[in-house]
């Protein structure tokens, strides 16, 4: 058994909203880098070369890298050989985001009823998964995620029959009808199996894995470069005024499903996708 | 094209605007985004005053970060336009001259735009620290409660956009 004081997990939460709002993983700038070499319309090249030169007068001036800091998502990957001490680890974690977006000068965009549309003032509460895995340690991601792509994203509840084609072709379709509205150049995590509420739990899991990083199933990797081909094609562009890059990455996620089902879940990223992982 | 234009909007800029323009703007842009469009609206239709007058003015869709001491305002890109188009219609009758955003507008907004002659340009996205340079001066004006989507009067200085959509409804997304 390891104690852990909460305070330790806040502090965590708290110094990553700050840091992943401000610069992105290396990853992510290194694919960024990447598009603009592969990119030939001439506007789609100044446009990547603008996002470029934004990322770095965010680290450098210290200005958010886009005004849509996001929803904070933490995802708590918990030892079971972990005891929490010091109070309710879910208050803590959104003392932690609460913190990070006040005194990182982080926007404030989460209202507290999805009717009545109240602003909470400090960005909380969180969207918090949880899961108990083996070990004393706690891994802590944090993927704070900008809506103007969450807006865009889907699930397809698709026939066993539709295969892989429906798949892609549900992949496909979403990045298309999204268009200029994701911010592309987007990344697409896509979870597929399981149930309706499990596909988009992957899908949105998936966004937080190394970008350019191919899935360990030899038929799966094979569908994340069919379905980034396809897309690529598309010829939506960087900020969708046309181009070759239009995503940067497919990042398939599975999961065993019913013998009825084939569920579907597509989570568009902006550029922006933040994503970072800490180990306590 | 490139050109550079000093606001507020004449009916003789607009006309002189084509989709695809490289425009860089210099002059007084309010920012409002959906809760700030709901209650102009509402405003509206209790038949009471908006906070400012929409003639000849250009809305930028934005909801800032917070400014650091020293700084104008903080990181400052477009937000989805689209998510302002039930509200736009009625914005373009009362002299609403220009928008700025990102991603598509419905063919309503399309239509109102060509009647009321006013012209829809697009920031890039995901750039607002970077844009956030052209801000130079910034206040809120009205609906401080509201907190980032108050609307604020921003003076900006060579503002970078490509107008998307023209007043004679050309669409730059819908290129072939």
């Amino acid at each position: 058994m390891r104690e852990i004081d909460v305070q330790t997990i806040s502090d965590a939460v708290r110094e990553l909203c700050i840091r992943i709002n401000y610069e992105l993983s290396g990853d992510m700038q290194e694919a960024l880098m990447k598009a603009a070499e592969t990119e030939t319309s001439e506007l789609g090249g100044k446009i990547l070369g603008i996002l470029e030169e934004n990322l770095k007068v965010a680290k450098e001036e210290q200005i958010p890298i886009c005004q849509d800091t996001g929803m904070a998502v933490v995802f708590l990957e918990i030892g079971q050989e972990v005891h929490f001490t010091g109070g309710d680890l879910e208050e803590a974690v959104n003392r932690g985001v609460a913190r990070g977006y006040t005194e990182g000068y982080l926007r404030k965009s989460v209202v507290r009823d999805p009717l009545d549309r109240v602003n909470t003032g400090d960005n909380t509460p969180a969207v918090i998964h949880y899961q108990i895995v083996q070990g004393d340690q706690v891994t802590i991601t944090l993927a704070p995620k900008g809506f103007g792509s969450e807006n865009m994203s889907r699930v397809c509840m698709l026939k066993p029959a539709d295969g892989e084609e429906g798949v892609l072709n549900a992949i496909v379709s979403a990045v298309k009808e999204a268009g200029p509205n994701a911010c592309p150049p987007v990344v697409v995590g896509v979870g597929i199996g399981g149930t309706f509420e499990k596909c988009a739990l992957l899908a949105k899991k998936a966004l937080t894995r190394p970008v350019g990083s191919t899935s360990g199933k030899p038929h799966i990797a094979e569908l994340e470069r069919k379905a980034l081909e396809r897309i690529n094609e598309l010829k939506i562009g960087p900020a969708g005024l046309g181009g070759r890059v239009t995503a940067l990455a497919v990042q398939i996620e599975t999961y065993p499903t019913h013998i009825a089902g084939l569920p579907v879940g597509i989570n568009i990223c902006c550029h922006v996708n933040r994503h970072i992982r800490t180990v306590i | 094209m490139e050109k550079h234009i000093t606001l507020p909007l004449t009916n003789e800029l607009v006309s002189s605007l084509q989709a695809g323009d490289m425009v860089y703007l210099t002059g007084i842009v309010y920012s409002a985004r959906d809760a700030a469009h709901k209650r102009m609206i509402e405003t509206l239709e209790k038949k009471e005053a908006l906070p400012f007058d929409l003639k000849g003015q250009t809305i930028y869709y934005l909801g800032p970060t917070p400014a650091r001491e020293g700084q104008v305002i903080g990181s400052a890109g477009p937000t989805t336009a689209s998510r302002m188009d039930k509200y736009t219609p009625a914005l373009l009758e009362l002299g609403l001259k220009g928008m700025i955003g990102k991603g598509k507008r419905s063919p309503q907004v399309i239509d109102s735009m060509k009647k009321n002659h006013a012209v829809y340009f697009a920031a890039v996205g995901g750039a607002g620290a970077l844009l956030s340079r052209q801000i130079r001066k910034s206040r809120v004006i009205a609906y401080e409660d509201l907190g980032t989507e108050a609307i604020r009067e921003m003076y900006v200085e060579e503002f970078p956009v490509i107008v998307v959509i023209d007043a004679q409804g050309t669409d730059l997304y819908q290129r072939p």
